[in-house]
């Protein structure tokens, strides 16, 4: 026979619902919290903004800078498309913060009569310009950005091309990731990019420009920008800005340029050539397979506005390609 | 019935009240996430494409948690998990509710004909409005009423529309990704082992006694 059970020792009704009370509160409180962990694991908040150092005399201003509100430093250095560091917009700033960019050479050579390795100490000695450029991203946004850097033309000069040279082709620093190549001995802070199987796309990132469209006074090398050095995520320690193009073909942190008789490949239209073309000239008029480009959302705005021709620089560029078929030369 | 037995009853139906509020305040938590970041300015610099990205992510989430009650219950037993299946489908169609209204509001400032011009032109956009579309007959089949009202069979296969709504809204997805595949592919293969236990658990060899 059971043993029983005194009076005094069954739980009074009104404590065993004051227990369930508490079971359910801290039920609720439990898995709210934990939801919203998952949630702020998948979002995490912004990175903290970046500092560079200042670059000294910028000239300013030049024949090309706009009228429009410059984008803010903030979205600028926060909202980045550079895959060999995350494919995330959101993430490039902090992956990319342990990038180290000095010492650094870009070699300048192939159909050249002098080729030449300047160091990014020799780049910083040409006279540094500000140039608020328009910039379109292919996938719909855009910003205006107070670029400071100077024309490419000045070190495409400073090499001699040779007669046959008729393209640029350009290569960026890729330090390889651990998965690839464990053995791998890189400097510190560079060996913590992406493999190309992570990025989906092949690295080194590799972009090209037509001779005349690299010679092209609108066509710079930027070391900078809101007049301080580039910070990592935005190309640092010195990219190309090509305002009329869609922004990928702007390729960032440049150790290689090479001078060459045929087109070079381009990275982007290595992965999807239907989707992105040679020039890729920004052109309302030739929708991309998943972008309308008739419009863009300029970041800092809600709705959209209409994207110009050349992206606005038509009558600087536009006699470039005089009688090209522009919808078959996307 | 007795005393006991009534307490008990009692007891369960609370629970199953309790565990609804439970689901539901979860299932809003993201979405109160969402617009506390929104009024503080802190959804990056393009807020627009995060609240689309992540009301996207969120549908896709919901339709996975739901399909997820019939391999529970069959699996583990847990056969009350039905009670609040309806709950997650509704919160599915909620947040492809909010992704659709936010892509016709921001991105094309409600014109209508570039929203037909979008979906004609752009087979991602296609396949996710196919895919909100086919969730309206089942929210609004959703109600108890409405049940009764089809029949349960015929409730019940209307209802497995459900497969082929995740499947769009997978393709959605992956069609959207530049390169970066991992998310995308991590949805598919949920879904495969989803959508395949069903397979399994249909064409499994049944165990005859004899």
């Amino acid at each position: 026979m059971a043993k029983e059970i005194k009076s005094s020792e069954i739980t009074p009704e009104n404590v065993y619902l004051n227990r369930r009370s508490f079971m359910r509160i801290a039920a609720l409180a439990g898995t709210t919290f934990a939801t919203a962990g998952i949630y702020k694991f998948f979002n995490p908040p912004p990175p903290k903004e970046v500092v560079t150092a200042k670059i000294e005399d910028v000239k300013q201003p030049t024949n090309f800078n706009l009228e429009d509100t410059p984008t803010s430093f903030e979205n600028i250095t926060t909202y980045n498309n550079y895959y060999e560091f995350s494919t995330s917009k959101g993430e490039v700033a902090r992956a990319a913060q342990d990038f180290v960019t000095r010492p650094w050479t870009v070699e300048v050579g192939g159909l050249v009569g002098k080729p030449k390795v300047f160091d990014i100490d020799d780049l910083l000695k040409f006279e540094q310009e500000e140039r608020i450029y328009r910039f379109r991203c292919v996938e719909g946004w855009s910003m205006v950005i107070p670029w400071v850097g100077f024309p490419l033309k000045k070190i495409l000069d400073a090499v001699e091309p040779t007669g046959n040279a008729k393209y640029v082709a350009f290569e960026t620093f890729y330090g390889g990731s651990r998965s690839e190549n464990p053995n791998v001995k890189l400097p510190e802070g560079r060996n913590s990019m992406q493999s190309s199987y992570s990025a989906g796309i092949d690295l080194p990132y590799v972009e090209g420009l037509r001779l005349d469209e690299a010679l092209h006074p609108l066509t710079i090398l930027a070391t900078g920008l809101y007049g301080k050095q580039m910070p990592n995520q935005n190309g640092a320690p010195v990219r190309l800005v090509v305002p009329w193009k869609y922004g990928f073909k702007s390729i960032k942190s440049i150790v290689k340029i090479m001078l060459t008789d045929k087109e070079p490949p381009t990275t982007w239209n290595i992965a999807a050539p239907n989707e992105y073309g040679f020039y890729s000239n920004v052109n309302p008029k030739v929708a991309h397979p998943r972008w309308s480009q008739a419009t863009e959302r300029r970041i800092g705005e809600l709705g959209q506005r209409e994207t110009l021709m050349f992206n606005g620089y038509a009558e600087e560029v536009a006699q470039l390609y005089e009688g090209m078929d522009l919808k078959k030369y996307f | 019935m007795n005393d006991e037995q009534l307490t008990k009853n009692y007891h369960q139906m609370q629970d199953v009240k309790f565990n609804k509020i439970l689901i539901f305040i979860n299932s809003v938590v993201p979405l109160a996430l969402l617009a506390f970041d929104g009024i503080r300015g802190n959804l990056g610099a393009n807020p627009v494409e995060y609240f689309l990205r992540t009301t996207g992510v969120l549908t896709l989430v919901f339709l996975m948690i739901t399909l997820a009650v019939t391999p529970l219950r069959k699996v583990y037993g847990w056969n009350s998990l039905v009670k609040f299946r309806r709950m997650l489908g509704l919160f599915a169609f909620f947040y492809g509710f909010l992704h659709l209204v936010t892509y016709s509001i921001f991105d094309k400032n409600f014109n209508f004909p570039a929203i037909v011009s979008d979906v004609w032109q752009r087979p991602f956009i296609a396949v996710g409005m196919l895919a909100f579309f086919l969730l309206i007959p089942l929210a609004v089949t959703s109600t108890n009423g409405m049940i009764k009202r089809l029949g349960g069979k015929n409730w019940a296969k209307l209802h497995k529309l459900t497969y082929l709504i995740s499947i769009l809204g997978v393709i959605h997805f992956w069609m959207i990704v530049k390169s970066d595949l991992k998310y995308p592919f991590l949805f598919a293969f949920i879904l495969a082992i989803l959508l395949g236990y069903r397979i399994y658990d249909k064409y499994k060899p049944k165990i005859v006694h004899t």
